[in-house]
């Protein structure tokens, strides 16, 4: 009798053990960011230390941008409360290494996507929401209307550790022109040198100049010029190696697009459920299992939806309405003339 | 057995602390980079930078190696740190003296400069100086010219370049001056110590620095001409000088800030120095027939130096870390360019941080190692 119990026990001890492994192996299987996530109860974001529009906070501290809402975006999807974000401020300097040691989950920081970034330093990047370009601002005063009539000796403030410094170097020496660059570690002491009259142009992302007009002591003394220099596709990050994560960072922001593409927006968002267009259902979790892959339940697009809105709306309510750039430019969808076209959620 | 396990057991145990946790923190790192797919490696420095940097004592651009940009970093950190020791140096002994001067004006207005810039963190300062000075200075079009040949503008100072012909016959002119010097300076002390007779060394050796490189002019045929900085218009209301030297606000501004409050620290030094010499040798001194300026040269500074060249060793090496915060305005120091974009550009931080914070250390120690000699070289000599 015994001696069948020993057989038995170890038969439970082997199936036992068989079994935890296979939890284990399907738990592994599901993200550790978004364990972690989950979890801690909150997403961890890294933003600018204040671009308005993108990432800019108010005098109570309440994050608002573009950039901020793809972070408000997955934290409706996964903890379903778009407010369950914690925002890091980062230097420009500082944002990479936040990523990569694991301080923040998302770089939402008006992050240029570029070969040697995605491939060198432990990122991935998920996509693109916000396409710009380098450009230049100078004084309405100086009488110069066009790149073209830089002369040598001209001097250009700007941020350091960005893909500008090197986008800088290229123009200039592409047109022969030599000039003196003034680099700052900090956005806000760019603005001051150059309204102070430290620099005769001051460069960056074109968007990043339309928001920093607004901060200047007068705003209609400066003028940005029409060339664009630089391809600058910004877009959010995330840290090499955890894939499901990385998948519903990009499929966040690819809802908030394509929602606006068949037109469903916050506030008819619920109405939509009862569409006849299965590609409307499937965006508001009516049709199909479009979560189960990520780990996460059906209406997860419909909560970002509902409680960010779709990308037109974050656009208008972050960068249109307050009169930063009221054209969307190629920041339109592809069907309006854009270029923001994203691979259907199916 | 001279050793002890009680004596030498301690000592081991720290050491033993000390390799387990240096050991544990790069497994930790090897770990992690290994596992976030970071490289590991300095091959980056030999790769092309392709940012410019904007004032620079070696030629450099974008075209250079990174490790060219970090030399630029570094040589204006040097500049930086030693313009800003002299200057500290400067003036914190004479606010010092003053803060020892029975006039009761100068006396307070020492201690008033001293109690002020000591108590604002340095960063603020830097800021003030730098902000200030850009809203305070003109447009270069609109600059007063300093004895008409230099001009202090909101872009930097422009002074007059010097173009020589035969510069290295008034270079040696300059080191025979100074050899011959020496050479008296050795002779006179001989002269006093043997006979008793005290000749001028200084009015001689004044003499000398003016006479030899005079006549490297006169007869030598060295000829040095002024590029004065001319007014160049590059759009409707933008100006700038071209031609001779500029020095950008960004390095005035932060050697400015540097000096102001490292001289304070400095200044207190000096002080608990000259006060820590006791009365009695003064007296005594005087009571001996020397003049009070003998004693304070011959006596009182001597025994003085003594008390200040440890403390102001830190200071110098306060000054020469501060030099970092050199980011905030866009001076292009080592933090700057190599710390801040080259490590921006190639994302190699352990590699960058652990080289930024050798050089710091390696400049550190150079400067306790000078003062150390200097401080032994004028300490007593036991006989």
């Amino acid at each position: 009798m015994f001696k069948y119990l020993k057989q038995l026990t170890s038969l439970v001890a082997m199936v036992a053990v068989l079994f935890t492994f296979t939890t284990e192996t399907m738990a592994a299987k599901k993200s550790k960011t978004l364990k972690n996530t989950q979890k801690k109860g909150f997403v961890r974001c890294g933003v600018s230390q204040g671009l308005p529009g993108f990432s800019n906070a108010d005098a109570a501290g309440n994050w608002t941008g573009v950039d901020v809402d793809v972070c408000r975006a997955v934290a409706a999807a996964v903890l379903g409360d778009a407010n369950k974000v914690k925002f890091t401020p980062l230097s420009a300097k500082e944002r990479f290494t936040a990523l990569t040691s694991g301080e923040i989950d998302i770089l939402s920081r008006n992050t240029t996507w570029t070969l040697s970034r995605d491939a060198d330093i432990g990122l991935t990047f998920v996509g693109v929401n916000f396409y710009d370009g380098q450009g230049f601002m100078v004084r309405k005063s100086s009488g110069i209307t066009s790149t073209s009539q830089f002369k040598n000796g001209i001097s250009a403030c700007t941020n350091i550790g960005t893909t500008t410094e090197l986008n800088m170097r290229d123009f200039f020496n592409s047109k022969g022109i030599s000039y003196e660059p003034v680099a700052f570690e900090k956005a806000d002491e760019v603005v001051a040198a150059y309204d102070a009259g430290r620099c005769d142009t001051y460069t960056t992302d074109k968007s990043g100049l339309a928001a920093q007009r607004t901060k200047m002591k007068n705003p209609d003394e400066h003028i940005v010029l029409p060339e664009t220099i630089s391809k600058e596709p910004l877009g959010p990050v995330v840290r090499q190696g955890d894939s499901v994560w990385e998948d519903i960072v990009r499929w966040s922001l690819n809802t908030m697009i394509e929602a606006e593409e068949y037109g469903i927006t916050s506030a008819n968002a619920d109405s939509m459920k009862t569409s006849d267009n299965p590609q409307i259902k499937r965006l508001v979790g009516a049709e199909g299992e479009m979560g189960a892959a990520f780990g996460l339940d059906n209406e997860w697009n419909l909560r970002i939806i509902k409680q960010v809105g779709n990308y037109g709306e974050s656009y208008k309510r972050n960068i249109a309405d307050t009169g930063i750039l009221p054209d969307r430019g190629p920041n339109e969808l592809w069907t309006k003339g854009g270029i923001l076209y994203v691979p259907p959620s199916r | 057995m001279n050793f002890k396990l009680k004596d030498i057991g301690p000592q081991l145990i720290t050491v033993l602390v000390v390799v387990l946790v240096f050991g544990f923190f790069t497994y930790n790192a090897q770990v992690n980079m290994e596992n976030r797919g970071i490289d590991f490696g300095y091959g980056f420095l030999s790769q092309e930078s392709s940012f410019d940097v904007q004032f620079s004592l070696i030629e450099y651009d974008g075209s250079h190696s990174y490790f060219r940009a970090y030399l630029v970093g570094l040589l204006n950190t040097i500049l930086v740190s030693v313009i800003g020791i002299i200057l500290a140096t400067i003036l914190g002994v004479i606010v010092g003296i003053a803060r020892l001067s029975p006039n009761y004006l100068i006396n307070k207005f020492a201690a008033f400069y001293v109690e002020f810039f000591r108590n604002i963190p340095l960063l603020l300062q830097i800021f003030f100086w730098y902000f200030a000075a850009l809203r305070a200075l003109p447009l270069p079009q609109d600059a007063e010219p300093m004895f008409g040949i230099s001009f202090l503008t909101i872009k930097g100072l422009f002074v007059p370049a010097f173009i020589w012909q035969n510069f290295n016959i008034f270079f040696y002119s300059i080191v025979a001056a100074i050899i011959t010097i020496i050479v008296i300076r050795y002779q006179a002390k001989k002269l006093q110590e043997n006979q008793g007779k005290q000749i001028p060394v200084l009015l001689i050796s004044i003499g000398l620095l003016l006479i030899l490189p005079l006549l490297s002019f006169l007869i030598g045929g060295v000829r040095l001409e002024f590029e004065i900085p001319v007014l160049k218009q590059l759009a409707t209301t933008s100006f700038i000088y071209e031609g001779g030297v500029s020095l950008p606000p960004e390095l005035i501004a932060l050697a400015l800030s540097l000096s102001l409050y490292t001289a304070t620290f400095i200044a207190e030094c000096v002080r608990a120095g000259i006060q820590g010499v006791g009365k009695g040798q003064k007296e005594a001194a005087a009571s001996i027939g020397l003049t009070p300026n003998q004693v304070l040269k011959l006596v009182i500074m001597p025994q003085a130096l003594r008390i200040i060249i440890p403390p102001t060793t830190n200071q110098y090496l306060n000054l020469t870390k501060n030099s970092s915060l050199a980011a905030a305005i866009a001076y292009p120091d080592l933090v700057l360019v190599f710390a801040g974009t080259a490590l921006m550009q190639t994302g190699k931080a352990i590699e960058i941080v652990s080289i930024t914070m050798f050089t710091y250390l390696s400049l550190s120690i150079s400067i306790s190692l000078f003062m150390n000699w200097y401080n032994k070289k004028i300490a007593i000599q036991e006989k």
